[in-house]
């Protein structure tokens, strides 16, 4: 070793003993931070930053200039057995199998009640969930339903001026996310957004489902200029006065619209349920 | 001394002194591109670590808590146990936020460092024979990657990921025949169900991890036996190994590159906020709001499901919504053309008779290399488009517009990239001889007509290196 290797080999010690001790002064600035300051998420993430860098660099240091750099050469061997190593397995496993295909009843038979065990292990993964049945086809609206905002209010004929509208859920069940709906005042006069659906829109107000009927979310923003309702997740738009076509988006099908009454208080009450499942579609909605 | 002493004292017990030299011994080839498969190791290392710690704090309960902790703004509002929990480890935890983050951002590059790892794999042909096996643990690792990046991202129970696993239960009752069942399962009843919080803690933080645990040590024990693959040059033969060994240059080596990852993490974890789930709020079925994106790596995903038409199969009174195209057809797709690519490219190029140790450059590959940038330019629109509404607004234009040009984009772009990637790989090819290769013999290549009418071979000019 010649002197100028010696002079290099000094300074990179240095270099590497001052990583360490950065380490060290970083770490005892996390005790400080940590017991007197009582945490401090910033101070916390930049001292243990400093103090993994200096470890890391003195390592780096380490491998670069202290340790052999080769290169170093290693043959790589032959990946598939010789054929002798092959036949030797084959001889040897040939012990069991030829034991079995001559009791290929047996076999058999027990194939039979691996299955049968096997499929019995799987009952249990049933208990996970309640059986669909037609939960998917109902809401919590009933007939005569009372109509109320998201704090339970009830909610009457001059709740909305015109253009305005509102989350609303049937008494008893608010926060219920299947049933959730979004009303909309459209006019003071009775609106009729589909043919058959004469009565469902009194003094101008339509409830839509506000389940988006492409992936769930929540229709929740209201055009109004536009008469439009937009789904914030994926951008599909409905067009408010036509039943809630889709008219842009991914969504296929129209949002379900919830037919309304108003009672002898004045306040909105529903006619029904929905008269079609709500959200998004699923193999056997149609049935 | 002491060493000594404990070495023949395991050696006499195990007898392990050969094995453990040999491994000692094993040449690691120098490459930058080969530490990315390491930093998504170290990654996984750091999230065990943070991932503990959170789990001593964390309550993955769906119950109905009125909060009253030390965040202000939320004093008095009622939330699920789990969200009232992150708070906790958020404001109220010593160094609970710090973990929280660091914990948030590994996984973030974690995910990156994956498939950064297996583009390097792709490009450089490193999945041919024999290393068929480990190309598909790995997709395998990706897709649980993915997988344990959502359930987590799905915990905290906040407006965001509430929203996010509604999506989910949308897409997963879009399957034809067995999707309702299989949400009904999973989530324990109609969305929000009440089990789906306790389940996907167990999945993330038991079930999956195990899962990679395994996959990992599958993966490195199969390049163990394997070797490394390395680039042709010099002295590097199919049959040999040139490089660092593993002890102890490569050892220190890696140590420094885990200290520097998970000092990288630290710093992100202190420094930059990531999913303030306290400005979201808790989660309530009835709101969302725009702007409404998922981490980086299902951020394709989301744009599918934005960027696809409004198609769906009605037929006999049975239907397959529009979320399956998008969300459960397109992802499956992408991973079985993955699982299959060793052996598509094998059958064209019938290159898996022979194993391969020396890796491919990119752009002796056209045709390889084309079709991974148009696969990865194809994927990055769909990203793109999973913030349609972000970019709308950024650029004020409207967001109807944004989309109908993605769709386009969709496929254009994937084939200008995938055209001029081939014309490039060509380009390079023709300046530059494959390292390792012999130069062409000088002489005889080269025919010049004189002035006088005759002919004459000349030597090719000394190429400047």
């Amino acid at each position: 070793m010649n002197e100028n290797d010696d002079v290099q080999e000094r300074k990179v010690t240095n270099r590497i003993a001052i990583g360490f001790a950065i380490t060290t002064v970083a770490s005892l600035g996390l005790a400080v931070v940590y017991f007197v300051l009582g945490g401090q998420e910033q101070l916390e993430g930049s001292l243990l930053a400093v103090a993994l860098g200096g470890l890391g660099y003195g390592f780096v240091q380490v491998a670069k200039y202290l340790l052999p750099q080769g290169p170093y050469v290693e043959e790589r061997e032959t990946l598939p057995s010789s054929s002798e190593d092959n036949a030797a397995f084959a001889a040897d496993f040939e012990r069991g199998e030829g034991w079995l295909s001559r009791r290929g009843f047996l076999v058999k038979m027990l194939g039979v009640a691996a299955g049968a065990i096997g499929l019995a292990a799987l009952f249990p993964i049933a208990s996970l969930g309640p059986n669909p049945d037609r939960q998917l086809f109902r809401t919590k609206w009933r007939r005569g339903s009372l109509v109320v905002d998201e704090q339970g209010e009830a909610v009457g004929v001059d709740t909305l001026s015109v253009g305005g509208a509102l989350t609303v859920f049937p008494q008893g069940h608010v926060d219920v996310e299947d049933s959730q709906t979004i009303l909309i005042r459209l006019s003071h006069d009775d609106v009729v957004t589909k043919p058959g659906r004469e009565l469902w829109g009194p003094q101008g107000y339509v409830g839509y489902s506000k389940v988006c009927t492409h992936a769930g979310c929540p229709v929740g923003l209201y055009q109004q200029q536009f008469k439009k309702l937009l789904c914030p997740c994926h951008q599909s738009t409905f067009s408010v006065p036509d039943g809630a076509e889709p008219v842009f988006g991914p969504a296929t099908r129209s949002l379900p619209q919830l037919p309304l009454m108003v009672d002898d208080e004045g306040l909105l009450r529903a006619r029904s349920d929905y008269t079609e499942p709500v959200g998004p579609g699923f193999w056997n909605r149609g049935t | 001394m002491i060493v000594k002493r404990l070495v023949r004292w395991f050696d006499q017990r195990l007898g392990a002194a050969r094995f453990v030299r040999t491994a000692l011994n094993k040449v690691f080839p120098d490459h930058w591109s080969f530490m990315l498969g390491e930093l998504a190791l170290y990654c996984f290392v750091i999230l065990i670590l943070t991932g503990v710690y959170l789990t001593f704090f964390f309550t993955p309960g769906t119950k109905e808590v009125v909060y009253h902790g030390s965040y202000a703004p939320l004093r008095g509002v009622s939330m699920s146990q789990a969200y009232e929990s992150v708070l906790r480890i958020s404001f109220d935890v010593r160094a609970g936020l710090v973990m929280r983050q660091i914990h948030h951002w590994a996984a973030l590059i974690f995910v990156g460092a994956i498939i950064a790892h297996l583009m390097r794999i792709f490009f450089t042909g490193a999945f041919r024979r024999p290393r068929e096996l480990n190309w598909m643990i790995g997709v395998t690792l990706l897709v649980l990657a993915i997988a344990n990046g959502f359930t987590g991202y799905s915990l905290p129970d906040d407006q965001l990921s509430g929203t996010g696993l509604r999506i989910a239960y949308s897409v997963v009752i879009s399957v034809p025949v067995v999707g309702v069942w299989t949400a009904f399962l999973i989530f324990g009843g109609e969305f929000p169900g009440n089990e789906v919080l306790t389940r996907f803690f167990v999945i993330h933080i038991l079930i999956v991890p195990v899962a990679i645990a395994v996959l990992l040590g599958a993966h490195l024990a199969i390049l163990v036996r394997q070797k490394h693959t390395q680039f042709q040059g010099r002295a590097r033969k199919e049959r040999n190994v040139v490089g660092a060994r593993l002890w102890p240059t490569f050892t220190a080596k890696t140590i420094g590159l885990f200290f520097f990852v998970f000092a990288a993490c630290a710093a992100l974890g202190g420094l930059a906020q990531i999913n303030p789930v306290w400005i979201w709020g808790p989660f309530q079925p009835a709101a969302v709001s725009a702007g409404s994106q998922p981490d980086w790596y299902v951020g394709w995903l989301e744009g599918s499901l934005r960027l696809f038409p409004a198609w769906e199969i009605r037929a006999f009174g049975h239907e397959i919504p529009n979320p399956f195209f998008s969300g459960v057809l397109l992802p499956g797709i992408t991973f079985m053309l993955l699982y299959a690519w060793p052996f598509l490219e094998g059958r064209f190029t019938k290159e898996n008779r022979e194993e391969h140790h020396l890796l491919d450059r990119p752009r002796d590959r056209p045709v390889r290399t084309a079709i991974g940038v148009a696969a990865l330019a194809f994927y990055a629109v769909l990203f793109v488009a999973g913030g349609n509404d972000v970019l709308a607004s950024r650029f004020s234009v409207s967001v109807n517009l944004i989309t109908n040009i993605l769709r386009v984009a969709l496929f254009v772009i994937p084939t200008v990239a995938g055209v001029m990637t081939y014309r490039l790989c060509k380009e390079l090819a023709a300046r530059s001889p494959t390292p390792g290769e012999p130069e062409p013999p000088p002489g005889g290549e080269l025919v010049v007509r004189t002035e006088e009418g005759g002919y004459v071979d000349v030597e090719e000019p000394a190429r400047t290196p």
